[in-house]
């Protein structure tokens, strides 16, 4: 399973608490995580991503195995430590933008 | 025994006041969606209960939510707003052409009679309705398409569509504002329009008559005369009895004729309120006092009211959707301020005390007059 983890106010708006655990067939990517991501969670639908270009909305970081995967393309594989579950995807919200 | 509920939008969650039909003691229930910019949130004139709220953010974009037991639970509902069509340009503030691009909703008007179908006012300016309660979402794209629509620039605020107006007689009159394109009004349930705007006069625009390009504030109604308007611009305070056709100027002896809201008492059609603001660039009350003005002749001569607002060392100002009236036998009077006030009036406007104080900054206040 993937892990991700979600900042607060996403969580409020999906209703979970704490990491959320994704099945996620196929190569790992962005994509495909928040492909999984969002068919698990509908109400996240234009909050991470753009709903028409699918674009990750600018003011959202991702980060894993203490790297900034922000600016990779939404196809590049994620490191395996998220492939395999050992550690999370990590959704925030930058510095800026509230 | 009736009572109100006063619904306040703020730039950090929502609040719900409450009180019986006394409006002295209020019980405060927030912040709801703490942490989210609430643009506005408004009730259903056909089911009380049901709550429509646009709550947005900088980190996540616009999502909406929506209530079926007057704001004690909200679910999310649908939030994708897509232009009809190929989206096309506007002007931008650099006079370049600039691509129609959803930002947020600015503005919700639920319909009068189904409380399944309401109104949301966006920016970049478009019109779109939903007819599921909230789930999806439609352009009616006759708006954005007319002629004019490439020459709409964004006002200071962006290019929001901030009012919408049903008229009670006619389920087919739609009126909206856009900051800064001016008003229009459809006759056909919001397939087709055109602008609104003359007897307007704008000296910020190259041809201060133009049929188009004018910064409205906000417009206002009275239910029971749906044909006569009441429009705050940019500056000017301006009355219109024949649905917008022709407008003429009713500032009369304002201190000053900037402001952003107006609104219309809930029973006698004359009677009008604004917030005078000193200037475009100074948004506070002249003189450091917070002032509401009450014209009982439909314009033109205007009394301050002052008892309970703060007369000195004021420098507030209060947004365009932050003004409503309620229609309890004794009219109440309600507004919230940029420094997180709402104030409230339950005798049309002759005294008034703070609700609450402390609240982020307010951006909208709506009123339900509850059984």
């Amino acid at each position: 399973m993937i892990r991700v983890v979600l900042p607060h106010h996403l969580r409020n708006l999906a209703g979970v608490n704490g990491e959320v655990a994704l099945r996620v067939d196929g190569p790992v990517t962005q994509r495909s995580v928040l492909d999984a991501l969002e068919a698990e969670y509908p109400t996240l639908r234009g909050t991470i991503r753009d709903h028409g270009t699918g674009k990750r909305r600018a003011f959202l970081r991702f980060f894993a195995s203490k790297q900034d995967l922000s600016h990779e393309s939404p196809d590049a594989l994620l490191p395996d430590a998220v492939a395999d579950g050992a550690e999370p995807f990590v959704i925030l919200g930058a510095i800026a933008g509230g | 025994m009736s009572g109100v509920r006063v619904l306040v939008g703020t730039r950090k969650g929502a609040f719900i006041l409450t009180a019986d039909g006394k409006r002295e003691q209020w019980d405060v229930s927030g912040p709801h969606f703490a942490g989210w910019e609430i643009y506005h949130l408004k009730g259903s004139p056909a089911d009380p209960n049901r709550l429509y709220a646009s709550q947005s953010s900088g980190w996540f974009g616009q999502t909406m939510q929506r209530s079926d037991d007057g704001g004690v639970t909200w679910t999310p509902v649908g939030n994708e707003f897509t232009y009809d069509g190929v989206a096309g340009t506007h002007q931008w503030y650099d006079g370049t052409q600039h691509p129609w691009e959803f930002t947020r909703v600015w503005h919700l008007e639920p319909s009068l009679t189904d409380p399944d179908t309401v109104y949301a006012g966006v920016e970049d300016a478009a019109l779109f309705r939903s007819t599921d309660g909230g789930l999806t979402w439609r352009e009616l794209s006759g708006l954005r398409n007319h002629k004019s629509g490439p020459s709409w620039q964004p006002g200071a605020g962006g290019l929001g569509l901030h009012t919408i107006l049903l008229d009670p007689n006619d389920l087919n009159r739609i009126f909206v504002a856009i900051s800064a394109a001016g008003a229009f009004r459809s006759d056909d349930g919001g397939e087709t329009w055109r602008p609104i705007n003359r007897g307007l006069k704008s000296e910020y625009i190259p041809d201060p008559e133009a049929e188009t390009g004018h910064c409205v504030h906000r417009i206002a109604m009275h239910p029971a005369r749906p044909n006569t308007l009441f429009m705050q611009k940019h500056w000017d305070v301006m009355r219109s009895d024949d649905a917008g056709e022709l407008w003429y100027e009713v500032s009369g002896n304002l201190p000053s004729d900037f402001g952003f809201p107006i609104h219309v008492h809930a029973h006698d059609p004359n009677t009008v309120y604004v917030v005078p603001i000193k200037s475009d660039s100074e948004h506070f009350p002249p003189e450091g006092k917070l002032r509401v003005y009450r014209s009982r002749t439909g314009g033109n001569e205007w009394e301050a009211l002052t008892n309970g607002l703060p007369q000195s060392d004021c420098y507030v100002n209060v947004l365009r959707d932050a003004m409503a009236v309620d229609s309890l036998d004794e009219c109440g009077v309600y507004f919230g301020t940029s420094g997180g006030q709402v104030y409230a009036s339950a005798d049309s406007g002759d005294h008034w005390a703070p609700i609450v104080r402390d609240l982020p900054a307010v951006m909208s206040v709506e009123v339900q007059t509850l059984p």
